[in-house]
């Protein structure tokens, strides 16, 4: 099995838009999660979704992969766009619906999906 | 209690800044709201200006001070 590491790294890397976030889409648990989820989706972007509340590492781990204290966090295409208010904030100027359109192309599919991390049990 | 202590490192990061507000969004004394006004940020990109400002607050936000942060820039040139 990959590390916990290596499998968030794998998500930024690999899905055209990831969020991390408290909850899932279809139970978000904390309100800022839920301004950058609707922030994307009002923008027509496809949502890969990684629940941070199973286990404290997953949050651990993405701070030091992204550099960013908080949750949520947004990256489309590998690259981190930011949290709730910067996504909320180039969401209102456009800027938001630009930037996946030059990313991922204006006829994009928008699905929304949880992924699920596998956890090794705490040693 | 800790308004003030984010107040005084935000003025301590960003000496230059016209204008530092800090809300106690929930008068809880760990959801805070910080606005920041400074020249600084003219040009830059609106993620590194949040990490200017997640930098400034590192201490409270790793200890647990900070529960949520909301943050707003803006540049003046």
């Amino acid at each position: 099995m990959s590390t916990l590491r290596e499998q968030i790294q794998n998500v930024i890397d690999n899905e055209p838009v990831a969020l991390f976030m408290k909850g899932t889409p279809q139970l978000v648990m904390c309100g800022n999660s839920d301004r950058a989820l609707r922030a994307l989706l009002e923008a027509g972007a496809p949502v890969a979704a990684v629940d941070i509340l199973p286990d404290p590492r997953i949050r651990q781990e993405l701070a030091e992969i992204s550099g960013w204290p908080t949750i949520p966090q947004v990256f489309v295409k590998g690259e981190l766009i930011g949290g709730a208010d910067i996504t909320e904030e180039l969401h209102a100027s456009g800027e938001l619906r630009r930037k996946l359109d030059e990313a991922l192309g204006a006829d994009r599919e928008q699905t929304v999906t949880t992924v699920p991390l596998a956890l090794a049990p705490v040693s | 209690m800790a308004t003030e202590t984010i107040q005084a490192l935000l003025h301590e990061a960003f000496p230059e800044a016209e204008s530092v507000d800090v809300l106690d969004r929930t008068g809880g004394g760990d959801h805070f709201h910080v606005t920041v006004v400074s020249p600084r940020f003219g040009g830059l990109p609106l993620i590194d200006q949040h990490r200017l400002v997640n930098a400034a607050l590192a201490g409270p936000l790793a200890d647990g001070t900070i529960h949520e942060l909301r943050i707003t820039t803006r540049g003046t040139t």
